[in-house]
């Protein structure tokens, strides 16, 4: 099967204008005929579906946690990026669009990538419409301040809860669509799996978190927006409930699923401190802008921080990358810690960290100022580690924080299933291999906002309305039936051990195999390893209480039992591109300086692969990326 | 460390509950509160009990998912802190924790120590936003907000809606909530033009669903972990007397 792209004709500059002049429309009073199914309300989600419900849509969405407005995008940081230029810094849509397809590694496909930036300066003007608090300046206009990856300010903020505050923004659209009824919310369930009926994504099978409940949704057209995988490695900067059963599912019945080594490693996480470590904290980007990262030059220095004078203090980034310096993108500085760390000169316990150091920051210019830039940042840090970042430096390592890869979609954002779209985190299209900081945020609102309400209507005129199928139809019975045996097999292996133990095993051997670095070697014993830890899952996990009831171990029993199976083609994925790029770092594949080394004449495509049951092998399908107006260049920081 | 934990356990809504020992051993300083539950549950599914359910997600502060009363505190001893973000260097070898879920008419308990605060969200769509549609938004820089009142509404904004201020009223009231969803609004010119009905529509929402009256003992202050202010409901009293 061939894999259409489907990128409007023209030049890059007005592709996207075009191709919303010429596409079908729904007449205003056919759109209340169409039902659409959202899965999840973080930034895509939420404003998707808020979108589509102002446009005049039947939205029913979906989402795992008692409110939509815990989504995980709140937890998000550092800032939106947007190419505003209002710092008159020389910013443009233009660099916007080359720093993110370089930031990516040359692996994102140009037209999105494009369109992505167009798009960011109506995200600001809508979030602050909204009446997001982003911070200001004396004079009332907003400030911006600088991230990795870039060379100008083109980073919008409120405070360190970015994320939080865009997302509230999504939510109360929301909201008010759902106190309209224009939008049916479903809190605290969870999708376990799609229905597809004549080749067409027309329905989702739904358990209801509290009651145990099995139910089925028909609709015109499913929207996930499910967020990452991340998880797959058990210890991540992501929310414990975030999982990759939806994505995954619709993996099952025929969506192909693209890029999934692709996963970021961010810089800037607190150290873990023990085995009974849950989730690791990320500390955001945004304070690489005036912390400094060193380490000793001295293997085994356990002088305390203040004693170590400058001169026996190696600021690597600085030192590697001059003109970047600390706000080199985030493999770079993730791959650069370990290094020094790997080399024996990393700092803490088990020498698993390297210095954010603030002190000069904090003689520039104040403790009050530092103090006001990232002051909850330096209180969560000082509640999770004990220590005070304001007298010594941070302690950090870099921890898996975005995936990248996801299901493919077209330039509709639809994926290879007619009437599936894949929105934010959830898809594969905008990042490449590597996802530059104030990204994440920009994208899913972009999709959620400002694209999908348009895509989206284009395939809905086409198939035309009253086309929903009954949840009658033998395909939802088929599912639904599949779904209750499903639990009721996990529920009756009652065998010895815990999910989260087999969690745990499978993220440490993912992370270890498959994490900062990879090569061939470790890559085919992870793919050896995973189908025996997932036999022994099948046999000998042990889930108690019933289906019919909260039963939170059943509810990551699932989950689970799909990053069993999802971590084989992650690492299959891995082992299939040999070259390095962005955060898929292969060891046989580097210069002589340790950067990574591409192969664009074998590997300038997106892999997406197509199920074929499990332990089967997926077939792999290619999407040749064209570039027409970028040359592809070796990506250089320094 | 070893601690004796006394949880509340409730099956559901329907069925009573009861408090039930058990015992941490060998927690470390360095586990945070939910990863010493996470101890405790991973011990009981190894001997096929059922384990305690409680929330969570992010583990990072933002959520706002987790809720446990702590030795009859919104999310333990520690001031400006959420659940996850304390951690066992707060406690001594030995020590007995009680841990139970938000007391609330308006948050019935679901099971063990989870409860249901969907009155929050039905409180927002009474009106909790501005009527902007997407797509026409004036340039962003065209509205300029002073900072000072820009800062205050993020101060306000930064409310997580975990609930801390519910659970720790004697009257279960939702006033520090409310105001502070109120208050972010009314700061910022994108919130003028449906400021009074706003606050009307979001107090009224807020009564109905059963919470209680404020008593003025900012309790709600002092147990919250954003540390939102008190002076947000008295900018929500002001705006709704003139509304």
């Amino acid at each position: 099967m061939s894999l259409d792209s489907k990128i409007p004709s023209g030049p890059l500059e007005q592709k996207w204008d075009s191709y919303k002049s010429h596409i079908k429309l729904v007449n205003p009073a056919n759109k209340r005929k169409y039902t659409i199914l959202v899965i999840g309300t973080g930034l895509a989600g939420g404003s998707a579906s808020a979108t589509l419900a102002e446009l005049g849509y039947n939205v029913k969405t979906f989402c795992f946690q008692d409110s939509p407005r815990r989504a995980h995008s709140i937890a998000a940081q550092g800032g939106i990026n947007a190419a505003k230029n209002y710092q008159n810094d020389g910013d443009s849509v233009y660099r916007l669009f080359y720093d993110t397809i370089k930031g990516g590694d040359f692996r994102a496909r140009e037209a999105n990538v494009y369109r992505l930036a167009q798009v960011s300066a109506n995200i600001i003007d809508q979030c602050v419409a909204q009446g997001v608090p982003f911070a200001r300046e004396y004079g009332g206009h907003l400030d911006n301040r600088s991230f990795g990856g870039a060379q100008v300010s083109r980073t919008f903020y409120a405070k360190g809860q970015t994320g939080q505050q865009l997302l509230l923004g999504a939510y109360s659209s929301l909201s008010r669509q759902i106190g309209l009824g224009n939008v049916k919310m479903y809190p605290r369930t969870e999708m376990v799996d799609l229905v597809v009926v004549d080749g067409h994504a027309k329905g989702v099978v739904i358990r209801d978190l509290v009651t145990g409940k099995i139910s089925v949704h028909s609709g015109d057209a499913v929207v996930l927006a499910s967020g990452g995988y991340g998880n797959v490695f058990y210890l991540s900067t992501n929310a414990k409930g975030s999982n990759v059963t939806a994505t995954f599912r619709a993996y099952k019945k025929g969506a192909f699923f693209a890029n999934p080594c692709y996963t970021q490693i961010h810089p800037t996480c607190i150290p873990v401190t023990g085995d009974h470590q849950s989730k690791l904290t990320l500390m955001s980007e945004s304070l690489r802008n005036d912390g400094r990262i060193w380490v000793p030059k001295k293997k085994g220095d356990t002088r305390n921080p203040a004693d170590i004078p400058e001169g026996e203090r190696d600021y690597y980034l600085e030192r590697k990358y001059p003109s970047y310096g600390n706000l080199c993108p985030r493999d770079i500085a993730s791959r650069s810690a370990k290094e020094v760390c790997d080399a024996g000169l990393g700092v803490g316990p088990g020498g698993q960290g390297v210095y954010l150091d603030f002190s000069s920051a904090i003689q520039r210019l104040g403790e009050h100022t530092i103090a006001e830039r990232y002051g909850n940042l330096f209180q969560m840090y000082e509640q999770i580690t004990g220590e005070n970042p304001y007298k010594s430096p941070m302690r950090i390592y870099p921890a898996v924080h975005y995936t990248m890869g996801g299901l493919w979609v077209d330039y509709n954002l639809m994926s290879n299933l007619p009437g599936l779209f894949v929105i934010g985190e959830a898809n594969f299209s905008d990042h490449g291999a590597n996802r530059l900081g104030a990204s994440a945020l920009m994208q899913g609102l972009a999709d959620g906002y400002f694209v999908l309400p348009y895509t989206i209507g284009n395939y809905l005129a086409e198939v035309g309305f009253g086309k929903t199928p009954s949840t009658d139809h033998a395909e939802f019975k088929k599912a639904e039936t599949e779904n209750t045996e499903k639990i009721n097999k996990f529920l009756s292996i009652k065998g010895k051990r815990t999910v989260d133990s087999f969690h745990r095993e499978l993220g440490k051997l993912v992370w270890d195999k498959c994490g900062m670095a990879r090569d061939d070697k470790g890559l085919k014993e992870a793919l050896q390893k995973i189908p025996q830890i997932r036999e022994e899952f099948w046999k000998n996990v042990n889930v108690p209480g019933s289906g019919a009831e909260l039963n939170q171990s059943l509810e990551k029993a699932g989950r689970v039992a799909d990053f069993l199976e999802f971590a084989e083609l992650l690492c299959l994925d891995a082992l299939t591109r040999e070259e390095s790029c962005g955060g898929h770092f292969r060891t046989e594949h580097q210069m002589e300086d340790g950067e990574a080394k591409r192969n664009d004449s074998k590997f300038c495509h997106v892999t997406a692969w197509e199920w074929k049951g499990v332990g089967g092998k997926p077939v792999e399908h290619r999407e040749h990326l064209e570039f027409e107006n970028i040359k592809l260049a070796t990506r250089s920081y320094k | 460390m070893d601690l004796k934990l006394k949880i509340w356990r409730q099956k559901n809504s329907q069925e009573k509950g009861k408090i039930v020992d058990y015992p941490a051993k060998g927690i470390s300083e360095d586990m945070s509160f939910l990863e010493m539950l996470d101890v405790v549950n991973e011990e009981l599914i190894e001997k096929g009990e059922d384990p305690i359910a409680f929330e969570h997600d992010c583990r990072e502060g933002i959520c706002g998912s987790c809720n446990i009363m702590i030795n009859g505190e919104a999310h333990g001893p520690l001031p400006g802190v959420t659940t996850c973000q304390l951690h066992m260097r707060s406690f001594k070898d030995g020590d007995t924790i009680f841990l139970e879920p938000w007391r609330a008419k308006a948050f019935p308990v679901i099971k063990d120590l989870v409860v249901d605060r969907s009155a929050f969200d039905r409180i927002i769509q009474s009106g909790g936003f501005v009527n902007i549609n997407t797509g026409g938004a004036p340039d962003a820089n065209a509205l300029p907000v002073a900072k000072k009142n820009a800062d205050l509404a993020m101060d306000a904004a930064t409310c997580i809606g975990c609930g801390a201020c519910v659970a720790s009223c004697k009257n279960a009231s939702a006033m520090l909530f409310v105001s502070a969803k109120v208050s972010h609004l009314a700061l910022l010119p994108q919130g003028q033009v449906e400021k009074q009905e706003r606050v009307k529509k979001m107090v009224s929402a807020m009564d109905k669903e059963g919470f209680g009256n404020c008593t003025n003992q900012y309790e709600c202050e002092a147990a919250c972990p954003k540390d939102i202010k008190r002076d947000f409901i008295r900018m929500l009293n002001r705006d709704y007397i003139l509304s």
